[in-house]
């Protein structure tokens, strides 16, 4: 089983990193840009097929390591 | 004193820590490695020492703050015992769970590496008992994400608790936006537990207590930490 963890800044954390390339996106004269938040996706094989307990695991990971709540959110997909 | 220090792979900073304990309090520390489940029988202080533990992968700090040693950390901590973490070990100790908040990315983004000032608050606490209150001291920072972010409840009970210890600032002790070197919630340098036995700081003492160094003005805060427990002990 395949599943996708994707961690983001919370709103209203600043993103320095984000600012950044949102600077050098509009230097590279890519128009529209309004602005860049960034973040990180973990792409992670299961083993079993349990999707339940899956999802369980995953929350757990992204709770204890993935992610830190104090200022990132995540989402879980398995995606099969 | 009795101190132990933390070694986790990617750490760069141990033996200035090691050097500087050694020098003020008489006493080598004991080296202790991050697979370790227990720290040395009798141990007064664990430091966390700055570096790079794990190449500072995920989030700097993440992964040294789930190693086995950090249990025994938390639960020596739990009883009282004292633990200073600097740099990296700011870090570590805010992923452990030891402190409240974060530490960011540098608001300028860049890495800084020079001498700063930092005010010290108050002087009736182990880690600044060897300053007095609203001294300034000149001590080196090396690091990239020191910026301290914590939410606003968080950060308002920290004030009201009186526990920001260290606050970056100017040469005569101001603290504004100038002297604030990685945009750091309240010029937050150095900031206490609730308990009021952990402290995380970004700049660095142990690299200011020989005059070979150019500046021993961090001597006082482990002069302090051995002063503390002898009259504890």
């Amino acid at each position: 089983m395949k599943a996708r963890v994707t961690v983001t800044l919370k709103n209203g954390i600043l993103d320095p990193q984000g600012k950044a390339i949102e600077g050098a996106l509009k230097s590279l004269g890519i128009e529209g840009v309004a602005s860049v938040r960034q973040g990180k996706v973990f792409d992670i094989e299961l083993a079993g097929g349990d999707k339940a307990k899956a999802e369980a695991a995953l929350k757990a990971a992204a709770d204890k390591l993935l992610a830190n709540t104090v200022i990132e959110n995540y989402r879980v997909e398995v995606v099969g | 004193m009795k101190s132990a220090i933390l070694v986790f792979p990617g750490i760069n900073r141990e033996r200035d820590m090691a050097r500087a304990l050694k020098l003020v309090s008489g006493q080598e520390p004991a080296m202790v490695w991050h697979a370790e489940t227990e720290l040395p029988a009798g141990t007064d202080l664990v430091v966390v020492p700055g570096g790079f533990s794990y190449g500072d992968y995920l989030r700097c700090g993440a992964i040294a703050a789930r190693a086995p040693v950090m249990d025994a950390v938390r639960a020596f901590a739990a009883r009282g015992g004292l633990v200073l973490g600097v740099c990296n070990g700011f870090q570590i100790l805010c992923e452990s769970g030891l402190l409240p908040g974060v530490l960011m990315r540098n608001a300028g983004l860049k890495f800084i590496c020079r001498d700063v000032h930092i005010r010290v608050e108050r002087s009736d606490t182990p880690f600044t008992a060897g300053y007095n209150a609203g001294q300034v001291i000149r001590v080196p920072v090396a690091h990239g994400e020191g910026n301290y972010e914590a939410d606003d409840e968080t950060l308002k009970r920290i004030e009201g608790d009186g526990r920001v210890l260290y606050r970056y600032c100017a040469a005569d002790g101001v603290v504004d936006a100038a002297s604030n070197i990685n945009g750091a919630a309240a010029s937050i340098a150095g900031l206490l537990n609730e308990a009021g036995n952990v402290l995380g700081m970004m700049p660095h003492p142990e690299n200011h207590v020989e005059t070979i160094m150019g500046c021993t003005d961090g001597r006082g805060l482990f002069a302090g930490l051995v002063a503390h427990l002898d009259r504890a002990a």
